[in-house]
């Protein structure tokens, strides 16, 4: 594709920060709020399309040389994996469980859930899916 | 509360997530029946629970019966899931040997796994809109299964097959969503409970055709017309699973909901399930025995079999239902086998077209004799695991009255069996034709034959051992036909 794509490229280099910010404040807002792994993914995958777009596929492997089939892989294992945890309680498949906890940094009774650990597997699920299924599709127009 | 219960559909999901990452065909295949082999040992220690102690259930994520969602396993869904998991195993030994580097190498094996999921899934759950979930899970591994290879004729058939399957998925969310318009709730104990309290009127028999139109045509009852195409484009070892597998989800769909939720009217529902199952015998017999080659004969002997498994549930009475599970068991195995016999005649004779085989016997002796025995399993002859079921059916039936249905299905059980012995004569005995093409080679079609001897000694066992099997079989029909035991299960009290 050989086009001028000045503006483009210089854009995207500002925007696909801001796109990777917001995407992380859905990911943790995604507990109590609307939000979550989900959507978070989604986000996150459209900066890395937009990443795609303005630079070519070839400069884009060597920058981000990650493999999206096995990243789609951990994320479910972490998901499966938080629900099986309750195993180890004896509570039910799925079970989940929160506390409140003095962290530095973030204040005092922050509240940690194990639904963000489902949620972080469900995000990792989401990119890589999205990400292999707009790569194939671009792959093959060359 | 028992975890147990989850874990045969959690450690197909783990095997076929961790089987993404493995690059190795060895370990691909080695983890993939190492995990079969866990699951039957996982179920076997369920079932001797349920045998134990009664129907287990788990409220997932400790939310309680009527409002979170439920997994029963009760006696039938537990013999149900053991079964398919041994069958698979032995599907995935015949795969290993003839799917291909190619289709291995593109998650064969994660699908596999995850399709396995679905089946036990479905099987597992006790709420309504969970089934339809894990429909879904085993459906779209079968898409990509049934289109892994992308030769001409899977993608034609698996377009169609994909469209037929997504209009009965968008038919089960609707009838789904009447149900709980009309009810209030998806629990399937709970539905029943409710349903006996305001009596199955119009509105819910209504209802109750959409799920048996939905559940009819992913079973292949009456509505099989996408069946023949589908179930023959694959390779022989994903059509011997979904052969074994996908029809029975659907008739033990039919069977869950039209003993414990709509059976309150059977005058309507089962009457017309019996006619629905008359219809499908007739067509599929005539199917098999107008066949001119291999794989129509075994696409028709699966539709002849679904109609003969819910005529069981049409007539309705403990003893037909216990028939059912006997018969379900049975076919779940022996379709397997037919189809894995089936894959490694096409090896062997290059051509699936009878006119064109011949004089097998000489070169395969022993392909040739499990065929022949298989025709006597599909036929129902005793030693083997068809008879008791199909003897508990036809009484079943006689009991209830339907004579001409009865009449059906023991004409068409000796029709299957010309059905397949026409297939033995023309492939294995009559004299080679001019011009047939050569066979394949003969090392690879040995190999093929180890599955087909275990399943042929599943099946003769699962005969000569009704007698052992008879005391979990009678558990799993009383609850079918007395569903307070079910319904006190899940929501206690």
């Amino acid at each position: 594709m050989n086009m001028n794509d000045v503006i483009l490229r210089t854009a995207t280099k500002v925007i696909t920060f801001i796109i990777l910010t917001f995407s992380l404040y859905m990911f943790f807002a995604g507990h109590n709020n609307p939000g979550g792994g989900f959507i978070g993914g989604l986000i996150t995958a459209s900066a890395l399309v937009l990443l795609y777009l303005s630079f070519d596929l070839e400069s884009m492997k060597k920058v981000l040389p990650v493999n999206y089939i096995a990243m789609t892989a951990i994320g479910l294992l972490i998901a499966v994996a938080t629900g099986m945890g309750s195993f180890l309680f004896g509570a039910p498949f799925l079970s989940h469980a929160f506390g409140y906890y003095d962290l530095p940094l973030f204040g005092e009774k922050t509240e940690l859930a194990t639904a963000v650990l489902f949620d972080l597997g469900v995000y990792l699920t989401v990119v890589g899916i999205t990400m292999t299924i707009i790569l194939a599709i671009g792959e093959d127009q060359t | 509360m028992n975890n147990v219960v989850v874990l045969p559909i959690l450690i197909p999901v783990l095997t076929g997530i961790v089987l993404i990452l493995v690059r190795s065909l060895t370990w691909l295949r080695i983890i993939g029946v190492a995990s079969l082999l866990i699951n039957i040992g996982v179920t076997a220690y369920l079932i001797s629970q349920i045998d134990a102690t009664g129907i287990q259930v788990l409220e997932l994520g400790g939310w309680s019966a009527p409002f979170g969602i439920v997994l029963v396993a009760d006696m039938f869904a537990a013999l149900l899931v053991v079964t398919a998991n041994v069958t698979a195993v032995i599907c995935l030994l015949f795969a290993s040997r003839t799917i291909g580097e190619k289709r291995e190498r593109f998650y064969f094996h994660s699908f596999y796994q995850f399709l396995i999921a679905g089946v036990c899934g479905s099987f597992l759950t006790g709420d309504i809109f969970n089934l339809f979930v894990f429909f879904e899970v085993m459906l779209i591994s079968s898409y990509a299964l049934i289109v892994l290879g992308a030769t001409k004729q899977q993608l034609r058939e698996s377009i169609k097959y994909m469209l037929v399957n997504m209009l009965s998925s968008v038919f089960f969310v609707v009838s789904v969503g009447f149900l709980y318009g009309a009810v209030g709730t998806l629990n399937m104990a709970d539905l029943s409970l409710r349903i006996a309290e305001m009596g199955q009127g119009g509105l819910l028999n209504i209802i109750a055709l959409m799920f048996l139109f939905v559940f009819g045509l992913k079973a292949g009852l009456f509505l099989f017309f996408w069946l023949p195409g589908s179930y023959s484009a694959p390779p022989a070892a994903v059509s011997a699973i979904f052969a074994a597998l996908l029809t029975k989800v659907g008739i033990y769909a039919l069977i869950r909901t039209f003993t414990l939720i709509f059976y309150q009217d059977p005058d309507f529902t089962h009457e017309l399930l019996g006619w629905m199952a008359g219809a499908t015998i007739v067509l599929g017999t005539i199917g098999a025995v107008g066949a001119k080659n291999v794989k129509g004969i075994l696409v028709y002997n699966v539709v002849a079999s679904v109609g003969f498994i819910i005529f069981g549930l049409a007539a309705f009475t403990e003893g037909a239902l216990q028939g059912v599970v006997y018969y379900l068991l049975h076919d779940i195995v022996i379709k397997a086998l037919l189809f894995l016999l089936g894959g490694a005649f096409l090896i062997a004779a290059g051509t699936g077209r009878l006119r064109s085989t011949g004089e097998w016997i000489r070169t395969y002796p022993l392909l040739g004799w499990l065929l022949f025995a298989t025709a006597f399993a599909v036929a129902g002859v005793p030693p083997l695991s068809g008879f008791l079921g199909k003897l508990l059916i036809l009484e079943g039936g006689l009991r209830a009255g339907e004579y001409v249905l009865v009449g059906i299905a023991l004409l068409s059980s000796l029709l299957l069996l010309y059905s397949i012995i026409r297939w033995f004569m023309e492939g294995f005995w009559k004299p080679r034709p001019e011009g047939a093409p050569a066979g394949g080679e003969t090392r690879v079609v040995r190999s093929l034959l180890m599955p087909c001897v275990l399943l042929l000694a599943i099946s003769a066992a699962l005969g000569l051992g009704a007698e052992g099997l008879a005391g979990f079989v009678d558990q799993a029909a009383h609850t079918m036909a007395e569903p307070s035991v079910y319904i006190s299960a899940v929501l206690g009290e």
